[in-house]
């Protein structure tokens, strides 16, 4: 419960934030929302001896369309997601996740890029933006850099950001108009990790699927692009066959770690389910 | 490194200013600083919710929020719930509806409640159940607590409140 001692600094701007950030290096950590920081912490997993909160950042807020890009700053928390009358007209997926993460006071106060940077296999947000073809905007000193969610995730808690940069921004090209989408999760009550979910984004075109991304959240050191099991379906009509297919492939790209969650074969058994009913659902959604 | 810092907030409507370590959480320095009680702390994993306060127009688990990050804000707690010694609507709701037995997370649970119904003033019970799932209780079972903030609701909406007990004549209809 009680955190080792740390120095606490609140920079009221990006450039300062970054300055601490160089001043510091690894001895320091970003504050976000505390959700997942404050946890650890308290739990004496982490002890840094700075704490710089970006809790004062104006320019790490808000929600705005671009040239049909949906632009969404780092320190947006849950809650705001899940009000956000623009990412529900554009963006229902990142709603349809928001709601099952966490609960209604973590969602006050967590946001999506610390939910993205934690690089927690058993968090939602890198499913989703991936699912959404989503990428980052990482600021350093020495500048910005654009990298996209789809290989952005490389090991538990490890991610290609840098100790010297900070996750300004999240963009997520607006899905084209009837696309369907869908995020199911598995998990023993409200407020839990997952013990499998599957995030799905689905195009149809002619009948046949036009483009579909799978990604799989908590069955793997990181999060899984399910590949395979989209191409699997891509240029395929949707049937149950190539639904079966591509649920197949999903649980052979698990490789979840047993814990009280369930062992490994009931976590690849239930990546594929969600796979499966995340696909249904996406294709009544879709325009086809 | 753990030199402390002055901190200033307002708690129900007061200023106060705390020195703390920046590691403090916000629970401790309300329990322990400004001697208000009534928030809870039944878990450190931030599960429980019986630490929920009001901070900004959010509900906050307050064992997850340092008393630094609390520099200017607006703080309320269960104790800032009644006017004037007149119980909130959700305290009656509560009392009436036999929405707390052992009274650990009812500090939590009313807090939480107090946010949700000015965020939702007419919530359905489902709506009730997915925005009050952040509050656990070993006592009543929740359905006490769903009746409870249903009476507060009406009340709060048309200044009128019924139990839900059938032997229970509300008089709070008269009060108003």
């Amino acid at each position: 419960m009680i955190p080792r001692p740390f120095e606490y600094h609140a920079p009221q701007s990006l450039p300062e934030a970054l300055a601490l950030l160089g001043a510091h290096g690894d001895t320091a950590k970003l504050l976000a929302g505390g959700h997942s920081l404050l946890p650890m912490m308290k739990l004496r997993f982490a002890q840094p001896e700075h704490l710089i909160d970006l809790g004062k950042l104006e320019e790490l807020h808000g929600i705005r369309e671009e040239n049909g890009v949906l632009w969404i700053g780092a320190m947006t928390t849950e809650n705001e997601l899940i009000w956000s009358a623009l990412l529900e007209a554009k963006c229902p997926l990142l709603i349809e996740g928001a709601k099952q993460i966490a609960d209604p006071q973590v969602r006050y106060r967590g946001t999506l890029g610390g939910d993205i940077t934690h690089g927690d296999p058993g968090n939602d947000h890198p499913a989703l933006m991936i699912a959404l073809d989503a990428s980052f905007v990482l600021q350093g000193a020495q500048g910005e850099r654009v990298v996209p969610a789809d290989g952005f995730f490389v090991g538990t808690y490890a991610t290609l950001i840098e100790p010297t940069e900070i996750l300004t921004g999240i963009r997520i090209p607006v899905p084209a108009a009837g696309t369907g989408y869908c995020y199911a999760k598995l998990k023993r009550k409200t407020g839990d990790f997952a013990t499998a979910a599957s995030a799905v984004t689905l195009r149809m075109r002619d009948g046949h699927v036009d483009d579909v991304r799978i990604a799989l959240t908590n069955v793997g050191d990181t999060v899984i692009r399910a590949t395979d099991a989209e191409d699997a379906l891509r240029g395929q009509p949707f049937d149950d066959a190539h639904v079966d297919q591509a649920a197949r492939r999903a649980m052979a790209a698990c490789n979840p770690l047993p814990d009280l969650r369930g062992d490994e074969d009931y976590k690849r058994a239930m990546a594929g389910e969600m796979t499966r009913r995340a696909l249904r659902t996406a294709y009544e959604r879709s325009a086809h | 490194m753990s030199k402390k810092t002055m901190v200033s907030f307002t708690l129900n409507g007061s200023e106060v200013d705390v020195a703390v370590e920046p590691r403090e959480l916000l629970i401790h320095t309300l329990r322990e600083k400004c001697l208000h009680t009534g928030p809870h702390i039944g878990c450190e994993t931030s599960h429980c919710g019986a630490c929920t306060v009001d901070f900004n127009g959010m509900s906050v688990k307050s064992c997850t929020l340092l008393t630094v990050q609390a520099e200017g804000a607006d703080v309320k707690t269960v104790e800032g719930l009644a006017q004037g010694g007149e119980l909130h609507a959700l305290q009656e709701g509560f009392m009436q509806e036999h929405g707390l037995q052992c009274g650990f997370c009812t500090p939590g649970m009313l807090m939480r409640a107090y946010r949700l119904l000015q965020e939702n003033p007419d919530p359905t019970e489902a709506e009730i159940r997915y925005w009050m799932a952040g509050n656990l209780c070993r006592c009543t079972g929740y359905q006490n607590i769903v009746k409870a903030v249903q009476y507060a609701a009406r009340k709060l909406r048309d200044g009128t409140a019924e139990s839900s007990h059938p032997l229970i004549e509300a008089d709070a209809a008269h009060t108003h």
